[in-house]
Order: C-alpha cells, then sequence, then structure tokens
C-alpha cells in the first residue's frame, strides 16, 4: 500500500487535489487579467506573515506606538522592509483587488449564475477596508489619528444612537489608547477572517465555474477535451496550465511590487502620508486631512453631499450607498450578454466614464475641499450612480453582438 | 428507530424550546463582551470637569484646554467683535442656536455665560477635524466678507466668532459650547455648571 493510499483512506488529500487544481478545468481563453485573483491571494499571505513579524515588535499603547514603529524602521534588524512590505503590501492589495473587480465588470463575471461568488467577494472588500482603515490607526502618527477621528465621526451621524455608538466603537469619548489597542487587537483578527472568506469565495468560484474573458459557460458547451471525456471542451486544467501562468504573474507583480518597497516605499506621499511622520496629538488637526488613496473615491462622495435639516448624515448615507450599491450589480445588469466583447456601444461609453468618475473622485478625495472641486465632486458623485442605477435601463436597451459558441482568443 | 408513539407536536416544542432559550443565553453571554467596549472606569474618571485660569487672556486672543481629551477653547472677544456677532447673522445657519448644542444660559448671541468670553469644544460638528482660529478681518484666503472666526480646513465650514455655523458648509450645526461655570473672574469650570458635572 502507498503512502497516498494510506493518507487517502483517512483524508481526502488526492480528491481535493484533484477536484480543484489537477482535475479543475477552467476556460482556456483567461488574459492577464486573471492573474489578479491568484495576486491578492499572495498580498493577503504577505500581509499577514509581514503583519506577525511586526507585532513581534510593535506596541499597541499611545504612550510606545509611534516611537515602537521607528525603533522597528531603525534599530530592528531588517525591520524596515518587514514594515514596507507591509506597508506597501496595503495599498498593492487594493491595487489588484480593484483590477480583480474591474475583471469582474468588464466580463460580466458577476452574472448568474456567479451572483453569490460576487457578494462574497464584496464581502472581502468590505472587510479588507475595515482592516486596513483599523491598521492605519496603529503607527500612531497625525494622519492615523485625524483620520480615524474622521471615519469613527461618520457613526455620529447616524440619528438617535450615533453618539452612544461612537462613544462604544472608540472606548472613550475621543480617540486614546483604548481604541489604539482595540482596533490592534481587530487588526490582528480580521486577516485571517479574511482568509476564511477567500476560502468561501474559492469554493463558490469552483462550484459554478470561472467565467472567462467571452463570458461564454464552457460548461453548456461541447464536452471532451485532452485529459477527459466529460470535460467541457474549452476547458484546460488549473494546474499546471494556470498555476505556472499564475507563477509569470507574480514574477511580473514583484518585480514592481519590490521596486517601490525598495526605491519609493512613500510613493510620494500616497501610500504612507507626510503628516503621518507626526506624533498623533488630538489637540492640532492636520491643515489637510486625506485618507489613503484607496478611501479617496468615497471620501470625495461624502463631502460632496452638503449637510440639510440639520444633520450631516446624507453624505454618510451616499458614502456607504456608494458601496452597497455594488453588492446588487448582478441584478443591476440586464444584458442579454455577459461580456464587453459583444455589448454595445452605450456599455462600453457608461464603463469608460465610470472608470473616469471613479478615478476623478479619487483624485478630488485628496484635494483640500474647494468651490470648484466640490461641484466637480458633486457631478461625479451623481454619475458615479447614474452608472449603477441607470444599468436595468441602458443594458437592456443596448444593441449585443451575437456570442460564439466556443470560446475565442 | 421506530416514530411510533412519539409525539411530534411535543418534540417540535422542545426543539423550539431548546433553541430559542440557546438564544436567549447566548444574548445574555455577549453582554459582558459588547460592554467591554464601553469606556472604562478610569476613561470615565478622566472626563471628569477641568479648571481653566483665563487671568492671562488677553482681547482678541484664544487659548486652548482639555476637557475629556476634546479641545476646549477659550476666546476673550473685544467690544467690536461682539458688535459684529449681535448685527452681522444673515450668513448664518442657526444664528439663534435653535439647535440645542449649548446650555440654555448660553442660548444668546455670544453664546456664553459672560459675552466676552466664548467657552466652545473645538471639535468641528461636521466629521471631528479642529478649526483653526481665524481672528483677522477679510484675509486673502477666506474672502473679503470673513470677520474672523473659526475654518475648519479639513472640509471648508466656517463658524463665526461665536462659533455659530455658516450656511452651506458641510457643518449642520453649531459648535458644542459645553456646561460650563465660573469660579471667580479668572477661573472658569469646564464640564461642570450649577446643576451639576456634564
Amino acid at each position: 500500500m502507498s503512502f497516498m493510499t494510506w493518507i487517502d483512506e483517512r483524508f481526502p488529500a488526492t480528491k481535493v487535489w484533484n477536484e480543484h487544481l489537477a482535475q479543475y478545468y477552467a476556460p482556456k481563453n483567461f488574459n492577464f487579467w486573471y492573474f489578479f485573483g491568484s495576486l491578492a491571494m499572495l498580498v493577503l499571505v504577505n500581509q499577514i506573515v509581514t503583519g506577525i513579524w511586526l507585532a513581534m515588535a510593535y506596541k499597541p499603547d499611545a504612550t510606545l506606538a509611534f516611537a515602537s514603529v521607528e525603533y522597528i524602521m531603525r534599530d530592528v534588524e531588517w525591520g524596515w522592509l518587514i514594515r514596507y512590505l507591509h506597508s506597501t503590501g496595503a495599498s498593492a492589495f487594493f491595487v489588484v483587488v480593484y483590477l480583480h473587480m474591474f475583471r469582474g465588470l468588464m466580463y460580466g463575471s458577476y452574472r448568474k449564475p456567479r451572483e453569490l461568488l460576487w457578494i462574497i467577494g464584496m464581502i472581502i472588500y468590505v472587510a479588507m477596508m475595515a482592516t486596513a482603515f483599523m491598521g492605519y490607526l496603529l503607527p500612531w502618527g497625525q494622519m492615523s489619528y485625524w483620520g480615524a477621528q474622521v471615519i469613527i465621526n461618520l457613526f455620529q451621524a447616524i440619528p438617535v444612537i450615533g453618539d452612544d455608538l461612537s462613544v462604544w466603537i472608540r472606548g472613550d469619548f475621543v480617540i486614546s489608547d483604548a481604541t489604539l489597542n482595540r482596533f490592534f487587537a481587530l487588526h490582528f483578527l480580521l486577516p485571517f477572517i479574511l482568509a476564511a472568506l477567500v476560502f468561501v469565495h474559492i469554493v463558490a468560484l469552483h462550484k459554478v465555474g470561472s467565467n472567462n474573458p467571452d463570458g461564454i459557460e464552457i460548461k453548456k458547451g461541447p464536452k471532451g477535451n485532452r485529459w477527459s471525456d466529460t470535460a467541457p471542451a474549452d476547458g484546460i486544467p488549473f494546474h499546471p496550465y494556470y498555476s505556472v501562468k499564475d507563477i509569470a504573474g507574480v514574477i511580473g507583480f514583484l518585480i514592481i511590487f519590490l521596486a517601490i518597497v525598495f526605491f519609493a516605499p512613500e510613493f510620494g506621499g500616497y501610500f504612507l502620508e507626510a503628516p503621518n511622520f507626526e506624533p498623533a496629538n488630538p489637540l492640532k488637526t492636520p491643515e489637510h486631512i486625506a485618507p489613503v488613496w484607496y478611501f479617496t473615491p468615497f471620501y470625495a462622495i461624502l463631502r460632496a453631499v452638503p449637510s440639510f435639516a440639520g444633520t450631516q448624515v446624507w453624505g454618510v448615507i451616499a458614502m456607504f450607498a456608494s458601496i452597497i450599491v455594488l453588492f446588487f450589480l448582478p441584478w443591476l445588469d440586464k444584458s442579454p450578454v455577459k461580456s464587453i466583447r459583444y455589448k454595445g456601444p452605450i456599455f462600453k461609453a457608461m464603463i469608460a466614464m465610470f472608470v473616469l468618475v471613479f478615478i476623478v473622485l479619487g483624485y478630488l478625495g485628496m484635494m483640500p475641499p474647494s468651490p470648484v472641486a466640490t461641484l466637480v465632486a458633486q457631478i461625479c458623485t451623481i454619475l458615479y450612480f447614474v452608472f449603477f442605477l441607470a444599468m436595468p435601463i441602458y443594458s437592456k436597451m443596448d444593441t449585443t453582438k451575437p456570442v460564439p459558441e466556443r470560446v475565442t482568443k | 428507530m421506530s416514530s411510533q408513539g412519539v409525539d411530534l407536536k411535543k418534540r417540535r416544542m422542545l426543539i423550539t424550546a431548546t433553541a430559542g432559550l440557546s438564544a436567549v443565553g447566548a444574548g445574555f453571554a455577549l453582554v459582558p463582551f459588547l460592554s467591554y467596549w464601553q469606556p472604562s472606569a478610569r476613561a470615565k474618571a478622566l472626563g471628569a470637569p477641568e479648571t481653566v485660569d483665563i487671568s492671562k487672556l488677553q482681547p482678541g486672543a484664544m487659548m486652548t484646554a482639555k476637557w475629556r481629551g476634546k479641545v476646549c477653547w477659550v476666546v476673550r472677544r473685544t467690544e467690536e467683535t461682539l458688535k459684529t456677532l449681535q448685527e452681522n447673522t444673515a450668513h448664518l445657519a442657526d444664528p439663534d442656536s435653535e439647535v440645542p448644542q449649548q446650555p440654555e444660559y448660553c442660548k444668546n448671541y455670544h453664546r456664553s455665560i459672560k459675552p466676552e468670553f466664548l467657552v466652545a469644544v473645538g471639535i468641528c460638528t461636521h466629521l471631528g477635524c479642529s478649526p483653526t482660529y481665524r481672528p483677522e478681518i477679510g484675509p486673502a484666503d477666506l474672502g473679503e466678507d470673513w470677520k474672523g472666526g473659526f475654518f475648519c480646513a479639513c472640509h471648508g465650514s466656517r463658524f463665526d466668532l461665536s462659533a455659530r455655523v455658516y450656511k452651506g458648509v458641510p457643518a449642520p450645526t453649531n459648535l458644542v459650547i459645553p456646561k460650563h461655570k465660573y469660579l471667580s473672574d479668572t477661573l472658569v469650570v469646564i464640564g461642570e455648571d450649577e446643576g451639576g458635572a456634564a
């Protein structure tokens, strides 16, 4: 009896390997957009490993935190590298996840039967934002402090319960040692929840099968390929074909990622903001506070909505709505085809506008407020919601091209 | 297993009762975990009233104090400023302080006990930045109409020298005036008044 047989009688190792890798048939026409899912997993692993190492020297205490980060940077052996891998990794995580989500948007990967897959992905995205937000408080710099102040005050805007809720989140009347300590605990916990959610995301993916740039269901097409008579004709085994392809993606990614880690870890103030090199001072707000770049589109939406009826809750509602609307994407798109390749000019124009609006909002969210900037942000906010809320109409009236039976190159 | 003689109704009732009671138990078990996040006794103790000496404050100047970890301003206003505050109100969202952002005894145009001294929590009612004290008249960046006040650089909210909010800015309400009282001409207690602590 071989060793593997002994194992397989006790744990389904070969079965799992085959079902999810060696005999998992993915469409053969994946392009470079399909790198970003595996890259997101790579970055998550990087964040967990470097994060645990940072925690070995970091002190979650309001009087020690800032100095302990500087201690890691200056005195701990290779501490600068571990910390820059972690801080650059945070931004890289959002880069690859935004590209991963955009891939889904282009090729209709959220459409039936992948609605739940998309929703699990959205939950991962929201959990990621919470993790990043809590992590940003930990260095206890000026931007950490005041950024957290602004975000926690969002909850204060909720009528009736807002005040008590924000005190409960902070554990104090202001952001303090209590807040820092609990954010550290939660920032340590959430990545493991993220990893569990990624697992669920992949289980859901392997149930419905991967979409592809043509938006064709290969499971509905002809059967029989080089490896199996029952597998989809347009499918190839994930391992070794895509595992090797993903390694090529990893190499390309690491070249860019490590170049930033080594030569521009602050990335001109976009990855590590200048005011954060000054310890938190509860009595002095920096001249201009802006969240890190990956939150700025939503921050711009928050600022664009003026307060009326004696409350600023409207901006908060708009900001949360701009994220919640993404959950409903599977039901907003009524186009008869999935992929942008076979969609008509209206959808292509709308998606181009959406990309532009998202970038402009991201830019405005970093800038100090001015009347012109606010007006542009208001227009972009409206267009942002038009893209989603008008989708049931324009996706239906748009002309489409005939979808081929088999996947194309 | 034979299902003969099984009282299905009774079984369902027992299942419901067990599940229901477990849910109640789980609810109670949640209380310590959620309460743990409330401010601790120490945090509450540090929120005690704060006494400030204002004897060295010059007319037109501002000093800051810390109460419950929040910035508190004490501003000594000049006669001209008070005149402006009384007359120049067209641009304000709530000139008469109708929204209860202050104790009853501060519901007046100067929003304070003594017209000369303003005591306010220096935290923007929008999203909690601390506005800057800009007492100068008509500076280039704030425009010719600026008669002195507080400007929040985070999101552009404007307040006059009574901490009253301008119309059409992100902040929805006037700044908070904490409970306060005078122990003497030069000592003011923030966080406590004749009616007790905040």
